[in-house]
């Protein structure tokens, strides 16, 4: 091969590569199937929080659709499901260049989410521009109206910070109305968005509620070793602990408060706390220890669910957004089944119509799902939701917990 | 002048492919020039002096964050402005008071310095200003920032070329070679090291502060990834951090490939970038280029020598 | 108040030079930079987490099993991935560069394995945790194991390499490997038997600290980091200095989160970590002095 040769073939592999990489993309969709695409975090610190919320229910949703036929259209006919899932490596950068990918170059029929907060905003304007329905699960944002409103086919189902954060002060505010606890509280946060927006709501909702905050500090994300932090919290006389934490800090500052017999009457951790994985963590005394979420563990379709998910996956869903992200793709599924796969009318339904989920009967407000358990608290095997107190299925909390 | 022309037509193409290419296309303009820019700038410094630096996200995190902080108070063209200050100004701070550290200390030392940068923007965000998350609502598509990226990148390899000449150059390959060498044949070290240090500093910022509007939302861990940091080095080192081209021969296939590879095989990414990185090591030891001209060389018998120089 | 603070400080301190110790000897004498360092302390959790919820035997007799086994993997790593490029560089700056490389590729390696065979989620389990109450504070039972266990081999390390025959030839290959052959050592194989045990620290290090740790496939990072910052701060291949530069950190973790703002720990550690090697280049005691 001569010098230029080469030289021409080194100028025209690059070329040649970006035709593969399109090439090498499934053939555009035939008409028998649905082509579902989405990108998730396989690897990377996002990996954890994907593999237990997100990815689970997607297999789980398309197995047992395409289990009973395919997805059924307007028509009555059934077409089967074809995934194609990219890993976005944990990085923002990636994960808009997937759904560019998928949205232009696969072409798929719908695009589910990523995991997290982050994830889903870097999203919303691309799935904006290409006109796909967003059904943000695992996005927990105080901004919801505004991105609802603002990004029109994108659909926020999991509330926001100050939905949790007040309505854990309401549930501590009638244990401390009945005297069962004293009005000090020691409140730890993860400096983190998440943790940032609760406890920024937590504070005035606590000082309005009349509880005086003993211990208020920040700590940051990765740190393992709460010793220090748990041996101020005990000495402060507080009855109510609560740490707005990530895992896998959510999970030390458990171990570490069982070992150190830290027994506050109210023991609530963050995100983590709903993971069936708590049980173990905790070694069997998980009872009476409130976080994020629940369920409502009597409701069969629920105990249904769990089952399904148990069997398929082989380990039971968390019992915050698990349950949510399922109902998420019934909606969906229901929405496809009602108008077809014209995105601009899959929109219109899911932002108007009414779908019986898992969680229930679930109509969205102003395209933000409000029908939400913002906390539970292990009552036995389950993690069973105790607010909002007046809802249907909601447990009474028990206060105090019962010592590790 | 004949170089000059090749280049004018070249960057003429490259920056019409977006209309060419479609979204996707674009999208994966856009990490390219990132990467190749990235690996310019960090070889830039790092190949003459051979001081592996694992701080490049440092930089570009703060890039992306002070877009991510001003961009509802000033014009876009300012924030960048302000974003280049900012990044240079620290790699003056970091380089007067670190660029006497050597091998390893100086790898783990960057690497802190990343790690500290994170942890002291979420402390100052928490306490100070009271939000981690920042939403940056630009209205800047894929295709006008890979220009703005392909813009940098140009710059970024015609700056690297014209140091390469210039007596700074030269020096810098001295102090690469043997510290005490160059320290006798009357080098100024420290101003010269420091010099590349804050050009590479100031353009890895950049490209983070260009980037960012892809985002949307930016948090410490969104865009102090470590991971930037790693496929910086490994793209030049593959292509070979010494040589001008050297780092965008490394950034094109290593990009290309982790994108194709994370669509085909999304359960198997992490083992297959593994296997692949191994083989670099292995098979290419002195990176691309060099392996092409080791095929080159008996044909040319030995005329390539002023090349490796 | 101070004494329980200096008391958590320094078992926190015994948990971040345990990680480093297995790390120090690898770079220090084997002259290699295994970035995939905490995959091997995780392979080491995730084997303990089997062995105990499968046949019920306990961290520390597994400890019996996992050592052997880091030292085997260890040894066998050096024999087939780090010689060729040992002899390759013939001693120079090269190695450095090309050993980050090729660990870093077998990070990705590992990492990606134990996603496959033991998924993303978090892993942990009950061993011991009882809280014994010492000095105004409550310790878990296996932090403390843990941390005596960490001085008993930061010591043992110390008075073997110091002391024992064996010993003084590990250190002559990590202060000079070109000229330790001229005093007829034999430097490969003492570099591999440096590495290896390394490797087989490291195992030990990761299956003390699953006992009371969480941890999961994508950890390893967060463990390689911990571990080089000691390593660097005591003075790379000096096994004294890895300790104390561990508690040093726990110590400085402690005291800031109880008396400044639990906000600030990292950050502590790593103005901790630039200002010692600022003000020694080289870290607190200087390189290999044992």
């Amino acid at each position: 091969m001569s010098l230029n040769s080469r030289r021409a073939l080194l100028r025209a592999l690059p070329l040649a590569l970006v035709s593969s990489l399109a090439l090498s993309a499934p053939l555009a969709a035939q008409d028998e199937t649905v082509t579902i695409g989405y990108a998730v975090s396989k690897s990377g610190p996002n990996a954890t929080g994907a593999g237990i919320t997100t990815i689970p229910n997607y297999e789980l949703w398309v197995g047992e659709v395409n289990a009973a036929g395919g997805l059924e259209m307007p028509d009555g006919s059934r077409r089967m499901i074809e995934v194609i899932e990219y890993d976005d490596r944990s990085s923002a950068e990636d994960l808009v260049r997937a759904i560019e990918r998928l949205a232009t170059q696969d072409e798929v029929d719908l695009i589910l989410p990523p995991w997290g907060t982050g994830g889903n905003l870097a999203i919303a304007p691309l799935m904006d521009r290409f006109g796909y329905p967003q059904l943000a699960v695992t996005a927990v944002t105080d901004k919801a109206p505004d991105f609802a409103a603002r990004w029109e086919r994108s659909f926020w189902m999991l509330g926001g910070g100050h939905d949790y954060a007040t309505a854990l002060v309401e549930t501590l505010s009638a244990a401390k109305e009945a005297g069962t606890i004293n009005d000090k509280v020691a409140m730890i946060s993860v400096a983190d968005g998440f943790g940032i927006d609760l406890v920024k709501a937590a504070r005035p909702a606590f000082e309005e509620a009349g509880f005086e905050l003993v211990y208020d500090e920040s700590y940051p994300l990765g740190t393992s070793d709460f010793a220090t932090i748990l041996n101020e919290v005990q000495g402060s006389g507080a009855d109510s602990f609560v740490a707005f934490s990530y895992p896998p800090g959510s999970f030390g500052v458990t171990k570490q408060a069982i070992t150190a017999g830290v027994n506050p009457k109210v023991f609530y951790i963050g995100v983590g706390g709903a993971f069936p994985v708590y049980q173990k963590i905790s070694g069997g005394a998980q009872e009476g220890v409130m976080s994020i979420g629940g369920v409502d563990a009597a409701n069969p379709a629920i105990q249904d669910y769990f089952a399904r998910h148990t069997e398929t996956i082989g380990a039971p869903p968390d019992s915050w957004a698990s349950a949510v992200t399922y109902a998420s793709l019934e909606m969906l599924e229901e929405a496809v089944k009602r108008v077809g796969l014209d995105h601009a009318a899959l929109a219109e339904e899911l932002s108007t119509g009414s779908f019986e989920t898992v969680l229930g009967e679930v109509k969205l407000e102003d395209n933000q799902l409000r029908q939400l358990w913002w906390v539970g608290q292990w009552q036995g095997d389950s993690f069973v939701a105790v607010s909002p107190a007046d809802r249907e299925g909601a447990a009474a909390p028990v206060i105090p917990k019962p010592e590790w | 002048m004949l170089y000059l022309g090749i280049a004018a037509v070249s960057v003429g193409g490259l920056s019409v492919l977006p209309f060419l290419l479609g979204d996707y296309g674009t999208g994966l303009l856009v990490g390219l020039a990132g990467y190749v820019t990235l690996a310019t700038a960090w070889a830039m410094f790092s190949g003459p002096t051979r001081y592996i630096s694992l701080a490049t996200v440092a930089f570009f995190g703060v890039g992306a964050y002070t877009v991510a902080v001003l961009n509802e108070v000033l014009p876009y063209p300012l924030v960048l402005l302000c974003a280049a200050g900012i990044g240079a100004t620290m790699a003056l701070l970091v380089g007067l008071s670190t660029l006497r550290l050597a091998g390893i200390y100086f790898v783990i030392f960057s690497f802190g310095l990343a790690e500290l940068v994170r942890q002291l923007i979420t402390w100052f965000e928490v306490n100070v200003t009271g939000t981690l998350g920042r939403y940056i609502f630009l209205d800047l598509g894929a295709r006008e920032i890979y220009w703005q990226l392909l813009a940098l990148g140009v710059c970024t390899i015609g700056l690297a070329a014209w140091i390469r000449r210039s007596r700074l150059g030269l020096a810098l390959r001295v102090i690469g070679d043997d510290e005490t060498v160059a320290a006798h044949s009357g080098i100024n070290l420290a101003r010269s090291k420091l010099v590349l240090f804050v050009a590479s500093a100031t353009i890895i910022t950049l490209v983070g502060a260009i980037q960012a509007p892809r985002w949307v939302y930016v948090e410490p861990s969104i865009v102090f990834n470590p991971t930037v940091s790693f496929l910086t080095v490994i793209m030049a080192l593959l292509g070979g951090a010494t040589r001008l081209w050297g780092p965008l021969c490394g950034a094109v296939p290593l990009f290309l490939l982790f994108e194709w590879l994370s669509a085909r095989f999304p359960d198997h990414f992490s083992i297959l970038l593994g296997l692949l990185f191994m083989a670099v090591v292995y098979a290419l030891p002195n990176g691309v280029l060099a392996a092409i001209e080791g095929l080159r060389k008996p044909k040319r018998n030995g005329a390539s020598k002023e090349a490796t120089a | 108040m101070i004494l329980s603070t200096l008391f958590l400080g320094l078992v926190l301190g015994g948990t971040y030079a345990l990680l480093a110790l297995g790390l120090s000897l690898q770079y220090g004498i084997a002259r290699i930079m295994n970035l995939a360092y905490g995959e091997f302390m995780l392979l080491a959790c995730f084997a303990v987490f089997m062995m105990f919820t499968s046949w019920g035997i306990g961290p520390l007799w597994g400890l019996l099993v996992v050592v052997p086994l880091g030292y085997a993997l260890g040894w066998g790593i050096h024999a087939l991935m780090m010689r060729p490029l040992l002899k390759r560089s013939g001693g120079g700056g090269r190695l450095e560069v090309d050993t980050i490389l090729a660990t870093f590729g077998l990070l990705f390696v590992v990492q990606g394995l134990m996603l496959v065979s033991f998924g993303s989620d978090f892993t942990s389990y009950s061993y011991l945790d009882r809280g014994i109450a010492l000095l105004g504070t409550t310790v878990a039972a296996n932090r403390l194991i843990a941390f005596v266990l960490s001085l008993v081999i930061g010591f043992g390390l110390y008075a073997v390499l110091v002391r024992s025959r064996w010993g003084r030839a590990l250190r002559a290959v990590a202060l000079a490997p070109d000229s330790a052959y001229l005093v007829g050592i034999d430097v490969n194989r003492l570099g591999r038997q440096g590495f290896a045990l390394g490797g087989a620290l490291a195992a030990a290090g990761g299956a003390l600290v699953s006992m009371f740790q969480t941890f999961s496939a994508t950890d390893g990072v967060v463990f390689t980091m911990k571990a080089l910052i000691v390593v660097i701060m005591g003075g790379v291949g000096n096994i004294l200095g890895a300790l104390i530069a561990g508690l040093l950190l726990g110590l400085a973790e402690t005291f800031v989160a109880a008396f400044i703002d639990p906000g600030l720990t990292l950050a502590a550690t790593y103005t901790l970590f630039l200002a010692v090697l600022l003000w020694r280049p080289t870290g607190l005691f200087g390189r290999a002095g044992g």
